[in-house]
């Protein structure tokens, strides 16, 4: 029967052969087929590792999109005088030149804003993180075969790309791409004459942004019932892996509210196209009173942040699971409280839907109803504050190994805290009068969701690299990158929060109109020249990511990092089926590190007699 | 050419950067990978050290360098009665999360730079404590109830909307793009409605309706003028997409929302003149406003409190800047009656005025005080003796009397009688057009229709002569329609008193 060769020298194959559950996958070569042709393998492949990869070379595409953007703005913001006529040959007639002097148009500084953000939110840290880690680890680390529909789960990607497409198309209309906000608040995102990106930019924004909820809500089915009904024989719900518990509870909110912040762009398709007022009441613009009354522009706020507001935890949930899961490997202990990290990501989970009007304090809704949001919204902090303690106990006592994904976790740590109390003087509506719209805000978000989950998809890229392309990448320049982006995010925003403080506003072109914003100027270079060097560093990552995946150092054994969970036992290259013979079954939580004096003890391996289970 | 060699340079630093890596990974191979894994790995922990430090310096530092842009903290204090409030809640927050920072992050660091991987020592298994986590969980649970209440007893009372019976002054902003319109609500004390539809660029800003009589004497000031220690409700606005009524330095922000007026409540303790004086405490303060006029005013002379807008509306959300003054009562109350209404000034009796033929409530008063005025002065001999009779008006071409003559006809009646001894002459005036003759009867007519009226309301026939100037005597040209209109005039002369 077994066609499967069995290396008797290795404890892990002999055992996935002796206790493992024999699906008869490697008797179906049929299901191969599909996965021949080039086309079939790298492009419209249905093995969740090539999509993994997908969406994570996607998003690296939308990052340096995304991110080059945010260099072209703070140059605005940090040198205003500066003469921009260096970047026409790109930005063409965006740039006017004005005595020889080429500034970036106000236009045009808006749509680069909100596309910087629309960019790195969905396109980065919700495709290129979810996307990349859920698709690469949930079959692997509960012992699937793949998803439970890779059909679903390739079309996922292709709408994703699709909307990436129509994206990208939008940014080279001749009225400029959207330029509202990523928020996209009606009216002046439904009204063409509002603003030159209202126009067209906003309508393939709009499309763009739908394509990308029918690829979010896809993977996010396919990863709930993967992980609900795939799981290999012996990995109950608590036995899991801290990331997948992160991706389902991710998954969960994805499911439930994109398609509220669907129903949101729906509307306002319709009072863009076809005469509705859902949004819209009592506007007069260029000269013209419209004929559009009763609907209520709060309305959408209310139905893009019951998103808005879930999506930054569809941000960071996965990050965090990916840095306790790393955490614990290079500290070589357990996760500090498996149980309090599980009940803790629900419990954000559910908090997550509960918040979302911390965003409108001061959008004109009742200031009665914020008295619920601001108890919610601080009560999300507990939760956080268990699984930063935890964090940080998991590495009390441990033998850590300072890898690149380990730094990454480390710093992923360091900002959650410095992003997520900040968080709480927000969450907090009498501050928020002061603090809402300014560069608090800005220093806060980009802390806790942008930089925060960048670390964690940066611990995942270096530390399942091998996984992915069976070399590691370069080691040196990934030290490299982390102290530069950890000195240089922080040197970013950290003054962000003074320019707060001083009431600065947010989304300024140029503060030279206000006496009360205009005296910190040498602050905003400051902020830009470390833009500037992060930026640099990031480049540096993606040279060493595609060097690496050609010339890096080959993976010579199948688990490098003495890790216990079930990725690690699968071929260096891992094919179609993840395990050529049967698939492992597991017998104990992931985290035996230094368990009874064994470094560690990997999930397939039996209790051994009188052994007391870890997670007791 | 420049961007030529740029790509290069860069391209080329990619090369040394990605040599340089190779270069370690292949020493590291050469010199036995374990040893030197290891000692990276040491110096790794040590930069975590060093991070920490450097880190918690460089907070420490930059707070000190920017002190000055903390909340309620010296030349950044609040300039409203809540603001205050506000800054300490801020600076409690900061406090305890201050203290949280940095003790997680000497722990973060600290234990990574302590259990840095050392191959004579093994991990310590320790996988959960409840009773650590029920510390972690109560702790911060605690001191979160204690910021929720602080902060929401705040929030309640600031975002109350004021008891209409509370003495409050009511202004309105209104955000569009790209700026702001200011109105004041004039004497009434009250705003007069407003319909999107009515706006009307350069005529109807705002789209007052001015069949409405609140409306009459409301006011658009360029800049926002309030009296310190009252407590003032701003009225906010948009006419197309969202803005945000936003004033920095008393811890103001509202959203303008079109279709949905809001509000904020506020009360101003420092007047613009006191927060100058403070400001000019501090050394950063003490420059020239203008960097290329050393001899100019110091920054502190030229502070001013600025609204702002903080909503993103478009290419022009940067620049809605708007001036705030806050005064003394006393010069508040010179302020607003230096200022105009804008129905009276720009509206009446324009063709968008639907009052346009009629006696407003408030003309009438005034004509009742100014005839006053002028009739007893020309008594006492100061003033001239002959007092135009301003709303007197005749149906056209005829001498019967408009309606609206009477409120200044019975005014005059009243004065009058008063005055029995006064003997006057009522004269009648036309304009040039048609015939001599005809305007000299017409003119008589007319005085003469005045005349009976007065003695109808009881005046001596006595006191009373009519006498018709035709067009004799213009006061103003006859070649412009304002011209004649100023011309055909109803004139009281006093002969005798």
């Amino acid at each position: 029967m077994a066609h499967v060769h069995v290396n008797p020298n290795d404890p892990v194959e002999v055992l996935i052969e002796e206790q493992g559950y024999d699906d008869h996958f490697h008797e179906h070569h049929h299901g191969d087929k599909y996965q021949s042709s080039f086309i079939g393998h790298y492009i419209f492949s249905m093995d969740h590792k090539i999509i993994a990869r997908q969406f994570l070379i996607t998003g690296m595409f939308w990052a340096i999109i995304g991110a080059a953007m945010s260099i072209v703005f703070r140059l605005q913001l940090g040198f205003p005088e500066a003469d921009l006529q260096w970047i026409k040959p790109i930005l063409g007639k965006w740039i006017t030149v004005n005595e020889g002097v080429g500034q970036l148009s106000p236009e045009f500084y808006y749509a680069l804003v909100t596309m910087h953000g629309t960019i790195l939110v969905f396109f980065v840290l919700t495709a290129g993180l979810s996307g990349t880690f859920s698709n690469l680890l949930i079959p692997l680390q509960v012992g699937a075969r793949d998803m439970a529909s890779p059909f679903l789960n390739m079309l996922s990607y292709w709408f994703f790309f699709l909307a990436s497409v129509v994206m990208f198309y939008s940014l080279f209309l001749s009225t400029g791409p959207f330029a509202g906000g990523w928020t996209a608040y009606p009216p002046l995102s439904a009204l063409p004459q509002a603003s030159s990106g209202s126009g067209t930019g906003m309508t393939l924004w709009l499309v763009s942004l739908t394509l990308f909820v029918v690829s979010a809500l896809l993977g996010g089915i396919n990863y709930i019932t993967t992980i609900l009904n795939l799981r290999t024989k012996g990995m109950t719900m608590f036995r899991m892996p801290l990331p997948m518990w992160a991706f389902f509870v991710t998954a969960i909110l994805g499911v439930l509210s994109f398609p509220v912040l669907a129903s949101g762009f729906f509307m306002l398709m319709f009072d863009r196209g076809l005469g509705t007022s859902f949004f819209l009441s009592e506007i007069f613009i260029e000269g013209q009173a419209l004929d559009r009354v009763g609907g209520s522009p709060i309305l959408y706020q209310h139905l893009f942040w019951f998103l808005g507001h879930p999506e930054v935890y569809i941000i960071i949930l996965p990050a965090m699971g990916i840095v306790s899961e790393v955490l614990s490997v290079h500290a070589r202990k357990p996760i500090f409280g498996y149980m309090a990290m599980v009940y803790s990501i629900l419990g954000i989970g559910f908090l997550a839907f509960i918040v979302w009007a911390h965003h409108m304090f001061m959008s004109g809704v009742n200031p009665f109803l914020s008295n619920f949001f601001v108890i919610f919204t601080l009560i999300i902090a507990v939760p956080s504050a268990v699984k930063v303690f935890n964090w940080i106990t998991t590495l009390w006592g441990g033998n850590i190994r300072f890898t690149s994904s380990m730094l990454f976790s480390i710093g992923f740590v360091s900002m959650f805290i410095s992003g997520g109390l900040t968080g709480i003087f927000l969450g907090n509506s009498a501050i928020d009068i002061q603090l809402h719209d300014t560069y608090f805000v800005v220093a806060h978000f980009h802390i806790v969701m942008g930089v925060a989950a960048f670390f964690g998809m940066y611990a995942g890229v270096y530390h399942w690299f091998p996984k992915m392309f069976g070399r590691f990448m370069n080691e040196t320049l990934g030290k490299i990158h982390f102290w530069v982006t950890l000195v240089g995010a922080y040197a970013i925003f950290w003054p962000m929060h003074y320019l707060g403080m001083a009431g600065v506003p947010r989304r300024y072109y140029s503060f030279e109109t206000f006496d009360a914003f205009k005296h910190f100027g040498e602050m905003n270079q400051f902020i830009t020249v470390a833009a500037v060097v992060v930026f640099a560093a990031q480049v540096l990552m993606v040279i060493n990511f595609f060097y690496s995946i050609f010339n890096g150092k080959k993976m010579t054994t199948k688990n490098p990092y003495g890790a216990n969970t079930l990725e690690w036992t699968t071929p260096i290259e891992t094919g179609h089926g993840n395990w050529p013979g049967k698939i492992p079954s597991v017998h104990r939580w992931p985290y035996d590190y230094g368990k009874d004096g064994k470094e560690f003890v990997p999930q397939i391996f039996p209790l051994e007699e009188g052994e007391v289970a870890g997670d007791h | 050419m420049i961007g030529l060699v740029a790509i290069l340079i860069v391209i080329l630093l990619a090369v040394i950067v990605v040599q340089l890596g190779r270069v370690s990974e292949l020493s590291a191979k050469i010199r036995g990978e374990q040893e030197v894994e290891l000692q990276k790995n040491n110096r790794t922990g040590f930069y975590m050290l060093v991070f920490l430090v450097a880190f918690l310096v460089f907070c420490v530092y930059s707070a000190y360098a920017y002190k000055d842009v903390m909340l309620g903290y010296g030349p950044h204090g609040a300039a409203s009665e809540h603001g205050a409030e506000l800054d300490s809640i801020f600076n409690v927050t900061l406090f305890f999360t201050g203290i949280v920072f940095v003790l997680t992050h000497i722990a973060l660091f600290w234990f990574s730079y302590k259990y840095r991987q050392d191959n004579n020592r093994k991990a310590t298994f320790f996988s959960h404590s409840t009773k650590l986590e029920i510390i972690w969980t109560v702790i911060p649970s605690i001191v979160l109830i204690f910021l929720v209440v602080r902060g929401l007893n705040v929030w309640n009372i600031v975002m109350a909307d004021v008891d209409p019976e509370e003495e409050h002054i009511e202004i309105e902003a209104t955000g569009y793009q790209f700026a702001w319109d200011i109105r004041y609500p004039g004497a009434d004390g009250k705003l007069g409605t407003k319909n999107f539809r009515l706006i009307k660029p350069g005529v109807n800003p705002l789209g007052q309706d001015w069949t409405d009589l609140k409306n009459v004497d409301d006011f658009h000031p360029d800049k926002i003028v309030l009296p310190v220690g009252k407590k003032v409700r701003v009225r906010i606005n948009s006419k197309d997409v969202l803005h945000n009524f936003y004033l920095p330095h008393f811890r103001v922000k509202m959203d303008a929302v079109p279709g949905l007026p809001t509000y904020f409540i506020f009360t101003p303790t420092k007047t613009t003149a006191e927060y100058r004086q403070s400001l000019k405490e501090y050394p950063e303060w003490q420059v020239p406003a203008d960097p290329t006029d050393p001899s100019g005013p110091e920054m502190w002379e030229e502070f001013q409190y600025e609204l702002a807008c903080a909503e993103l509306c478009g290419k022009g959300h940067y620049s809605m800047r708007r001036i705030v003054e806050i005064v003394s009562q006393e010069e508040y109350e010179n302020w607003l009656s230096e200022q105009n209404s804008y129905y009276l000034s720009n509206i009446r009796n324009t063709a968008d005025d639907p009052f346009i033929g009629q006696l407003l409530d408030q003309e009438i008063l005034m004509r009742d005080k100014e005839l006053k005025e002028e009739f007893s002065s020309a008594l006492t001999g100061e003033g001239a003796t002959t007092i135009n009779l301003k709303n007197v008006f005749f149906q056209s071409g005829s001498s019967l009397l408009q309606d609206q003559s009477k409120f200044e006809l019975n005014n005059l009646a009243a004065l009058l009688q008063a005055n029995s001894n006064v003997k006057v002459e009522l004269g009648g005036h036309t304009d040039s057009q048609g015939d001599d003759g005809a305007n000299q009867i017409l003119s008589q007519d007319r005085a003469q229709s005045v005349l009976n009226f007065l003695r109808t309301k009881g005046v001596s026939a006595a006191n009373l002569t009519a006498r018709g100037y035709g067009e004799n005597s213009p006061i103003e040209t006859n070649e412009t329609p304002e011209g004649r209109q100023a011309n055909r005039r109803t004139e009281l002369k006093i002969i005798s008193k």
